[in-house]
This record gives structure tokens, sequence and C-alpha cells, in this order.
């Protein structure tokens, strides 16, 4: 009776060894799932944190909407942000002649070095991509849409300069002429 | 010269062709065949359906440098790539493609067949032990214990059949089967079918008995120390192995040639080919066997089985002649 | 490590010569890793064997040290987040989750309602990936090469789903200090309901491919029989303590967050061999699918980040807190000793993988080398998280 127990269980181990060619016989003739990168598109790039791009003012597509106020350098963990900020422009005679006015009547002198930054620095190869550099910022100037599929022959290749890539964007998608018409004419 | 020689020579060649042949196309069979079982395509790239990747395999294998290691034996290292291929050659001598179509139609084919096999576990030995590196040596060991001890169930299945078609001509036996299946070796002898492809996977060192090479665990095995065209020559000759074991399991059980319609060297390339695929689906699907379990599965499941298979065949045998005898 | 060729000595280098000198006569002494196929991650294996058995084994730690805890020195409490997400990047939603944890601990801030559900939504998901992985990786190491494919084109759906509110796909650093950094959108949690259904259709299929192969089966029943007693003098936690039949999981004997009004079972098994650890991380694929339905049904609206939460450069009280959360490895511990300065003073990170991987070299006594590889397979480690 034992003999025949055996018998049969040795029978349902071999069983099993036929159920799981089955199953790869069955994997076999069904659709494949690779996705044939770069012939085909891999679908889902729209919530994937690329590489960081600074993001323009609604009004004028080449100028970024940051402040230079350097949180997200602070933030970062990685310290892979560096903000160069503008310099003040050189004043004319009669600015400066109103600048020391002012200052002589004892009013406080507007400061008129644009916001934005000259660069904006960013070494993709130390960022993590957390995301605390973006969250932190007060106008929303970071957004991670950079190129997924960015390659590159040496480390300068990633060396980014956020401001650079954003007017080169533009004028790539021919955005650069449309918030500021040169041509008044018709006004 | 005589022309038995002149026969054999252009046997030879011809064999050759074919290996290199075999070897390019079961390449590309077992990748595309494992990448469609695992739902993914395959080599795509290099020709259409990747049919030139073979091709550029062989091409990168051929360009790579061969380097030997320190303390290495330089004469068995290098022979054992060569003990491992040349052989292979020679057995597909006595197998019978079609009607007639037999490169050495001799009595003992069976027996030329099975003696050569047995030279590839030298050089799996001469392999493992001359690359001075402690996971050939493992996987050396693993490869003596494994191929001596299945050839014995494989030898004694082989002999029932021979035991019925009355020799070990492989013409002979696949004369006696007839067109149809239910003519064929495979009903008359079952038990010795399944003995046999169980043998047949543990000696070509094909999973799930691919111990020797067993890549988990010891990194490649006997091969570990080859690169570059000495890999190749392993390679090949596992490949090589393979087409011989599953033609002989043809031309022995499952009528060789026979077959309606279509010509005889057809029917043998379909029935080769079908047990090729069956060889690289067990690959692909089942894990590896341990190493006791496998001597295990040998001692306590097969050779019993074999022998009495064998016992149980000369038995009605000796019946049938008797019979015969006294009609 | 200079390698000594001189003719009278062996070679080999500092670790080798030590572990040869108590060597017995006609042993071999054979290093596996630290670049091997199965040892999961740089982990070098020193074995003394007597043909094919395994008298000692002795494993080397360190090739991957990263200095993650003295990286913790010189950050602020939110600056060390990404590295939380990179030290067992298998399950990293856990680690995030045990140093936020230590941090609100520490400044006893409350997390939302609604970010607690995310979590524990988001960690599940991890915690079922980490273990289809470890499915496929195990199945690598004993030879079969399919499973692993099957178990990745799933993992890749679940890695889908989690791409969408955190952005990556393997090394999480999602969790912030008060919440979660964003919330799961609409199309999120429709691809959540329609995954669960899915996956449960999946779990037939590998119980027909490979639980009940027999060949597998012999693989691994009987294989790394380790008592619960062994368990405890080490420390084990996660399915290789539950493998032995020690009813521990961090979720029920210390429940945090909201896992006190979630209905699931704690898989364990009686059976102490690999194929119980195998049975119990089969079964917790399951119980996470259960865990994350009633999270799905019992999330309220809400806030994910707690209003007012600390600002990068927020200065953490002084005081120490722990914080432990169960890992798809064990009990992921983080201890945090804050002294109110800019910088966090101490962190220690409790690794479930070091206390499961010093049962290795008393548990491999004897066994087949093959087997030695299976128990390894089966306490599932993950060598970044062992080193740090």
């Amino acid at each position: 009776m034992h003999v025949v127990k055996e018998a049969c269980k040795t029978l349902s181990d071999l069983w099993s060894l036929m159920v799981g060619l089955r199953v790869t016989g069955k994997y076999f003739v069904e659709p494949q799932r690779t996705v044939r990168y770069p012939w085909a598109a891999v679908p889902n790039l729209d919530t994937y944190k690329a590489h960081l791009v600074m993001v323009s003012t609604p009004k004028d597509k080449t100028k970024p909407r940051c402040i230079s106020c350097g949180m997200c350098a602070l933030a970062c963990p990685s310290n892979c942000l560096t903000v160069v900020k503008r310099k003040a422009p050189k004043p004319t005679p009669e600015e400066e002649k109103a600048i020391a006015e002012a200052k002589a009547k004892g009013e406080k002198v507007k400061d008129k070095t644009p916001k934005d930054p000259e660069k904006f620095l960013y070494d993709f190869t130390l960022c993590s991509l957390c995301g605390t550099c973006m969250e932190n910022c007060p106008v929303g100037a970071l957004a991670f849409k950079g190129n997924a599929y960015a390659a590159g022959y040496s480390r300068s290749d990633f060396h980014f300069d956020l401001v650079a890539m954003l007017k080169d964007q533009a004028v790539m998608e021919g955005l650069d002429e449309a918030a500021a018409p040169t041509d008044k004419s018709e006004a | 010269m005589p022309a038995e020689l002149i026969r054999i020579l252009v046997a030879l060649v011809a064999v050759a062709v074919a290996v290199g042949l075999i070897g390019l196309v079961m390449v590309w069979v077992e990748r595309k065949v494992a990448g469609h079982i695992q739902r993914r395509p395959g080599p795509y790239e290099v020709g259409p359906f990747g049919l030139l990747q073979p091709l550029a395999d062989a091409l990168k294998l051929v360009g790579k440098q061969l380097f030997m290691p320190d303390n290495a034996d330089p004469v068995l290292f290098w022979l054992a790539p060569l003990l491992a291929f040349l052989p292979v050659l020679l057995l597909y001598l006595p197998l019978p493609v079609g009607d007639g179509l037999v490169a050495l139609d001799i009595n003992l084919g069976l027996l030329l067949i099975l003696a050569f096999a047995g030279l590839t576990v030298l050089s799996l030995i001469l392999a493992g032990w001359a690359a001075n590196n402690k996971y050939g040596l493992l996987g050396a060991a693993r490869a003596v214990s494994q191929s001596v001890a299945y050839e014995i169930p494989l030898l004694l299945s082989v002999l029932a059949v021979s035991f019925v078609a009355g020799s070990l001509n492989l013409a002979t036996v696949v004369k006696a089967q007839g067109t149809w299946p239910w003519n064929w070796n495979i009903m008359t002898q079952p038990l010795a079918f399944l003995i046999y492809v169980v043998c047949a996977l543990a000696e070509t060192n094909r999973a799930p008995f691919d111990l020797p090479e067993g890549e988990s665990e010891i990194t490649a095995g006997f091969h570990t120390e080859y690169s570059g065209m000495g890999f190749g020559m392993f390679f090949l000759a596992e490949y090589a192995n393979m087409v011989v074991v599953c033609s002989v399991a043809t031309a022995l059980f499952l009528g060789g040639w026979h077959g309606p319609v279509l010509p005889g060297p057809v029917w043998f390339l379909l029935k080769v080919s079908l047990l090729m695929l069956l060889f690289v689906f067990f690959r692909w699907t089942f894990p590896r066997v341990r190493f006791d379990q496998l001597l295990n599965i040998n001692w306590k499941w097969l050779l019993p089985l074999a022998v009495v298979n064998l016992l149980a065949t000369s038995f009605f045998v000796k019946l049938a002649q008797f019979s015969e005898v006294r009609w | 490590m200079t390698r000594y060729t001189d003719m009278d000595q062996m070679a080999g280098d500092f670790y080798t010569l030590n572990f040869a000198k108590t060597a017995r006569e006609g042993t071999l002494v054979l290093n596996l890793g630290p670049q091997h196929p199965s040892t999961h991650g740089v982990l070098r294996v020193l074995v003394e064997m007597d043909g094919e058995y395994v008298l000692r084994a002795e494993p080397v730690i360190g090739y991957l040290h990263r200095m993650q805890e003295k990286m913790a020195e010189v950050k602020t409490a939110a600056q060390y987040i990404p590295n939380m997400g990179r030290v067992d990047y298998l399950h990293a939603l856990a680690w995030n989750w045990a140093f936020v944890g230590a941090v609100e601990k520490l400044a006893g801030i409350e997390v939302p309602e609604r970010a607690e559900y995310v979590r524990v939504i988001t960690c599940e998901f991890n915690r079922i990936s980490s273990h289809l992985l470890w499915w496929g990786a195990y199945l690598l190491d004993l030879g079969a090469f399919t499973p692993i494919m099957y178990a990745f084109d799933d993992r890749e759906k679940i890695l889908d789903i989690l791409q969408d509110p955190t952005g990556s796909r393997l090394t999480y650093s999602y969790f912030r200090v008060g919440g979660v950094a964003r919330d799961l959108s609409d199309d999120c949690i429709r691809r959540i309901r329609e995954f669960i259904p899915w996956l449960r259709g999946r779990l037939p299929m590998y119980k027909d491919l490979v639980s009940d192969n027999i060949i597998l089966r012999k693989r691994i029943e009987d294989i790394g029989v380790i008592e619960p007693d062994l368990c405890r003098s080490y420390g084990a936690t996660g399915p290789v303590a539950r493998g032995s039949g020690i009813k521990y999981d961090v979720r029920r004997a210390e429940p945090y967050s909201v896992y006190p009004k979630l209905d699931f079972e704690i898989p364990i098994s009686g059976l102490k061999d690999a194929r119980g650890r195998y049975d119990v991380r089969m079964a917790e694929i399951e119980q996470s699918l259960r865990i994350i339905e009633q999270c799905l049904d019992m999330m309220p609206e809400g806030d994910v980040i707690v209003k007012g939460a600390p600002k990068p450069q927020w200065k953490a009280p002084a005081g120490e807190s722990y914080c432990a959360i169960e890992g798809g490895r064990g009990k992921v511990g983080v201890y945090l000793a804050s002294d109110g300065g800019k910088n966090m003073y101490r962190v220690k990170l409790r690794a479930p993988g070091y206390s499961n991987l010093s049962l290795f070299a008393e548990v491999s006594r004897g066994t087949l080398l093959a087997d030695a590889v299976a128990i390894l397979g089966s306490l599932d480690l993950v060598i970044p998280e062992i080193d740090r």
C-alpha cells in the first residue's frame, strides 16, 4: 500500500513538471512585453523625474521665473545647484544724479538689479532627483521636465546651465519673439 | 583510394559544415525561444529577426584574445576544447539520415557513438583541472560523476531497443520501424524513451542537469577561464552533442527517416528539430537539480527502471523467438 | 589588500590567509564573491569545503560601505531623505518611513490622516515589488531563468503606479517630515484598483510554474533549518523569523500609522526551512494586496502634508527618538539623536539584513554548496543595507 502511495506521489510530482512546461508554452505564444526603444517610445514619461528645467514666465518665454533667492541651493542635499545673480546695471549719468538726490533726501533707492539669475548652474551628475529644490522654490521656477533620454560623452555634458537651456528651448520653439513684438507699427 | 575511404572523407567534410551550420542555427533558436518564453523578443537588431546574430557572436568569439591563467598547464588547457569538439564530428557518421543515406554503415554504429561520446567527459575534466581555478575544479568533479553515472541507464535503455531490432546498426533499427507513429519503437519501448531523454539531458549537461557549468553557483564551472574561441569550442561542442543525442533518439525511438509523403531526410530533420526544441524548453522552464539529488535520480530510479525494462524486453524477445521456432 | 604569492605561502589576501590558517587537512578554501552571480550584491563568503560539503562559512562584508551614517552628520533632516531611498533600494519607502517617523516622533509632528493612508499604500506596493524581485532572483540562483522575467513584468506595473506620485522607479525619496510629497492622482487610484485583481490572477501562475514544481521543492525543502532560538539569539526578524514560527511583525507588535485599523493576517510558517520562508513571502504579497484594497476604501480627503511642515533649514529639537517599521526584510529601525543644531547629531540605521546574515555562518555548516547558495537566497539579503 505504501508503495502504491509512493508511486502516486511520484507521478503527481512528475506531473508538476508538465504543468510548468504548459505555463512556459503558453507564454511562448503570447505577445511580447518589450518596448523596442528607440524604435518605439516609452509611454509613461510625464510623471518621470528627468533632469530639472527652469519654468519661464507666462509673458516672456525666454525669461525664467526664478528670483535668485537661493532657497533651492540651500535646500539641496547634494549641493548641485549654484545661482549666479546678475550684477546691477551701471547707471546712466541722469540716473546717477537721481540716485544721489534721493540719497541726499534720505529716501530709499530702488534696487534696479534684475531678479532673474544670470546663470543657474546645475550639476546633474550630483543630483539625487529628490525634488526638495522644486518644492521649496517660492515662485515655482523649477520642474522635472527634462530630457529623460539625455546622453553625453563626458561629465561636462551634464553640467547644465538652466537659464541658457531655457533660452535655447524658447528659440527652438520659436517663442522668443512672441512676448516682445518689436514692430509696433500696428499700435 | 578505396570507395569506403572516399565516402567517409566526403561525409566528414559534410559533417564539419553541418556542425558549423547547426551551431549557428541552434544559437539563434535558443536565444529566440528563450526570449519568447520570457516574453521578450530575443535578438532582433542584427539582420531581420536577428538572423545574423549568431554570425556576429562567432565573429566576436574569434576576435577575442586567447589567454591562459598563471600556473595553468598549457598542454592540457588547450587540448581540452579540441578534445571536446573533434570527436563529436565522428559521432555523426553512423547516423542514418535517409534510406541508404548513411556515411558509415557498420554493425557497431551504436557502440561507436556511445564510446566516443565518453571522450567529452575527458575534455571536461582536463578543462577544469588545467585552468588552475577552484571553480573549475568543482565543475570538473561534478561533470565526472554526472557523466559517468548517467551513461549506464543510457546504455541499458539503448540496449533494450537493439535487443528488439536484433542489431547495433542504427540503419537496421530504423528500417525495422514503420511509417506511422504506431509502428515506431516508442510504442513498444516508452519507458526506455523516457529514460533515454533524461540521460541525454544529463550527458550533454543541459538544464535541469547543467551543474558542471552551474552558472549561479560556481560561475561557469569548468569553462570559467576560457575566453574567445576556447569557449566557443565548448559551446559548439555542446550543441553538436545535443544534435547527436537527439538524432540517436530519433533513429532508435521515433522511426528515423520514416514518414508519409515527405522524403526521408526531411522527416529526420523535423523529428530532430522537435526534440531539440523540447530540450530548449526544458532548459528555460526548470530550475537546476542539486548534485546529490541528481545522483539519487540516477542510482535509485533510472538504473533500476532501465534494468527492469531490459529484463522485460529480453524476456519478451526470447518468448517471441521461442514461439517462432515452435511454429 | 595585497596578494601574497610567495611560493611558500598560499595565494590570497588578508582574510583568506587568516581563514586558511584554521582550515583542516585536505579541504578547499574557496571565495564566493565579492563578484558572484548569486550573492545579491558585493558579499564575499569564505567557505571551507570538503568536496561539495561546506564545513565552515564566513561572510565578509564592507565592500559596499558608503558611510550613510556619517553623511547624516552633515545634513539636515529634510536633506537626508534621499539617502534613505538608497540604503535598501528594494524597499526604499520603509526606510523613508522609519526616518521621517523618527523625526516626527522627536519633534511631535502629527501627520494628516490621508498622508498616513498614502504612506501605507505606497509602502505596501513597495513591499510587493521587493518580494517579486526576491522571488525572481532566488529562482535565478537556483537555475531557473524564466521566472525572473515574469516577476519583472509584474513589477513594471507596480513601478509605473509608483512613478505617478513619486516620480522615481526605484530609489524613492517620497516621504517628507509631516506627510508625503505629492498626493495620489485619480488616474493613479484607478490604476491601483485595476492592478489588484490582475496581480491576484497572476499568483496562481507563480504557483503552477514554481511553487509546486518538484525540482524546486526538492531544492528548498529541509534546507537551511533555522530554529526559533537561533533567530532570537541573532536578532533575525521579518520573514526569516516568521518562517521559523516566531510570531513577530512590527505592524502588530509595535503598531504605527493606521495599521491597527486594517484587517490583515501575518503569515507564519511552522516549517523552519527555506520553504517556510518562501511561503511566508508569497503569502505576504497577498496580504499586502488586501491592505491596499482596504486603504483605498478607507482613505479620507484632505492634505497630504501637515500645514507648517518643516522647511529644509528647519532645526530638529534636541532629543533622541527611535522608529521601527516592518520592511520587506525585517525590522527596519532608525535611531535619531539631535542636539538642536542645524545638522543631525547621530543617526543609527538598524538594517534587518545584517542580523539575518549573521545567521548564515551557523546555518550553512555541513550543507552542500548548492544548499548554501539556496540558504543565502532565502534570507533575502540586500548588501547595501547590510553595509550602509
